[in-house]
């Protein structure tokens, strides 16, 4: 049996690979609790990586989608509501399984783009693990769920809003950037703070689908269903990584929390936008 | 299927696809599809139902009541649902196993719990040592059920209290006038009109039910997506359809599955949305009076 101590060594980092601690992850009988709560403590990593960059890049991307379906030309709007309806549309856990199976068929040595004077090479190969690839999938899904709080957003701005904006002769970009922006992102908030929860909650899905868990590295749910294939035991794992997904949704809210206050400094109290934590995790 | 598929490897393309598609792998790759019908058309209003008990607890005037309805609402919501899905169908299964082992085997002197092994008696084993495959399946099934039924029963429970409280206060005030009990007049006020408040609420809980059903995969039943991976999988030419690696396409299928069944449930909830606005004290109630005289 492992102390304490040695199993924190030989697990907190494991979720980072072969060299990052133990080889093989504990077996059998051999399993402590320690172990459970130190291995599925380190596949939050990549929780927290999937969900931060996929957040990070989702938002500029929905911002410019929601303008997009906003836009009067059907040209634009078009597309951008067929995007957003294929992807809110369907179940996150098959597009996952679809993503995977379409990558699996591009050409390994990666794909040539000829820009005219150099030519990049597109490495396809990375697309088949879940940092990459998973990454892209949950980008994208992440973007059409926010862009259609935007889009809301953006229907709601109060008029008065938009007149003063023109009434100070504002067009174009200046207006959006100093009045349209900040007024839709106050508005979305609230909700986007939900969306940053559900997102960070359905990473839980990505090593159960389709992309494969290299060296036994995954996130922290993989690692809770390893314990309870291992042991039989549901009830000491399942509650552990239900506990720091518990407080991975504090620490998200808290930090939303503060981009809310800024957002609605300008505002009198009882005018300001609260945050209500609605859960519902399943896409 | 068709008689002319006795020899595949010797068709022209539309008759090898006609064969290949009519296969007794694919009909039960078909069926799966109606497994996630039967899937939503069970948990459905059986979520509904624990949704509406939910609610009442939450409502209720005995404190005890009132406790368990706000512990299980906000336990199963406040945790990943994924987790409990996985965890419902095993503690649950083996919940049942330890009360019939005691049951059936009070003289048993083992311990249940040995090491990593869950030890019931022979006679205490769910479904029972032996069943057939159909009865494993159905046990599985049923198992889903419950945990879906269970997470779902969460959403509904709080949507359907929200729409209880959306109710017009002076409605109730009325009843109250009239002499009514608090029974009656839930029975004869609140209930027939809570619906039209709770029906976004509930429109949204059904799609996002819609986008669970793939989970079943997870479940080890064999569902859609299990059918989808065996099938559309590289198949050398040992087997009688050798096709390359066409999970993709099955999994195209398996999206405008899904898609299909969104949008059209977006539809009927919009049908049904109107149809219950009628002579509501809404927006929308007042802009068809309005449309109407």
């Amino acid at each position: 049996m492992r102390t304490c101590v040695e199993s924190f060594e030989a697990y907190i980092l494991r979720a980072l690979g072969r060299d990052h601690g133990a080889t093989l992850l504990p077996r059998g009988l051999d399993i402590t609790f320690c172990d459970q709560a130190f291995l599925i403590a380190s596949g939050l990593i990549w929780n927290v990586y999937l969900a931060g960059l996929a957040i990070a890049i989702g938002f500029g991307l929905a911002v410019a989608v929601a303008v997009g379906k906003f836009s009067d030309n059907p040209l634009i709007s078009r597309p951008a509501a067929a995007f957003i309806f294929v992807f809110r549309g369907s179940p996150l856990f098959i597009q996952f399984f679809f993503f995977y199976s379409a990558f699996v068929l591009l050409p390994r040595q990666g794909i040539e783009i000829p820009l005219g004077f150099v030519t990049l090479t597109a490495n396809t190969s990375a697309l088949t693990t879940a940092q990459v690839g998973g990454l892209l999938v949950l980008v994208l899904n992440t973007t059409a769920y926010s862009a259609e709080l935007f889009y809301g957003a953006l229907r709601t701005i109060p008029r008065g809003d938009l007149e003063a904006a023109d009434a100070y002769g504002m067009s174009g970009l200046t207006k959006f950037r100093r009045v349209i922006f900040p007024s839709m992102l106050r508005l979305a908030w609230p909700s986007y703070t939900n969306e940053a929860i559900f997102l960070t909650h359905s990473t839980t899905l990505v090593f159960l689908s389709a992309f494969p868990a290299r060296q036994q590295s995954g996130e922290a749910f993989y690692y809770a269903r390893y314990f309870v294939d291992q042991t039989f035991n549901p009830f000491v794992a399942y509650p552990l990584v239900a506990a720091y997904f518990v407080l991975l949704t504090l620490f998200i809210v808290g930090l939303f929390g503060l981009m809310n206050r800024h957002l609605n400094r300008h505002l009198p109290r009882e005018r300001r936008r609260r945050i209500r934590f609605r859960p519902q995790y399943i896409r | 299927m068709f008689a002319f598929c006795t020899d595949p490897a010797s068709l022209p393309q539309w008759q090898w696809f006609a064969c290949y598609l009519t296969t007794a792998t694919h009909f039960a790759f078909y069926r799966s599809f109606l497994m996630v019908m039967l899937l939503l058309a069970i948990t459905a209003p059986v979520a509904l139902a624990m949704g509406l008990v939910g609610a009442l607890a939450v409502r209720s005037r005995i404190w005890p009541v009132s406790w368990l309805g706000k512990g299980y609402v906000n336990i199963v919501r406040g945790v990943p649902d994924i987790v409990f899905f996985m965890f419902v169908p095993i503690a649950l299964g083996q919940g049942i196993e330890w009360v019939f082992h005691h049951i059936q085997c009070p003289d048993w002197d083992q311990p249940i719990r040995q090491g990593n092994d869950f030890i019931v008696c022979r006679e205490a084993k769910v479904p029972p040592v032996g069943a057939p495959a159909w009865v494993r399946n159905v046990y599985a099934f049923a198992m889903a059920v419950v945990a879906f039924s269970l997470v779902f029963g969460a959403f509904a429970a709080n949507t359907l209290h929200g729409a209880m409280q959306a109710v017009p206060r002076a409605q109730i005030e009325t009843a109250e006038a009239y002499g009514m009990t608090r029974g009656q007049a839930f029975r004869r006020i609140i209930m027939p009109q809570m619906w039209v408040y709770a029906l976004p609420g509930l429109s949204n809980i059904w799609q996002i039910l819609i986008k669970a059903t793939p989970l079943l995969f997870l479940l080890g039943l064999q569902d859609a997506v299990y059918w989808a991976r065996e099938l559309g999988g590289q198949k050398t030419s040992l087997y009688t359809y050798p096709h390359p690696d066409w999970r993709v396409w099955y999994f195209l299928v398996l999206l405008c599955f899904y898609l299909l069944l969104t949008w059209g449930s977006e539809r009927v909830f919009g049908r049904i949305n109107a149809r219950l606005s009628r002579g509501q004290a809404t927006a929308a109630g007042e802009r068809m009076r309005r449309a109407a005289g």
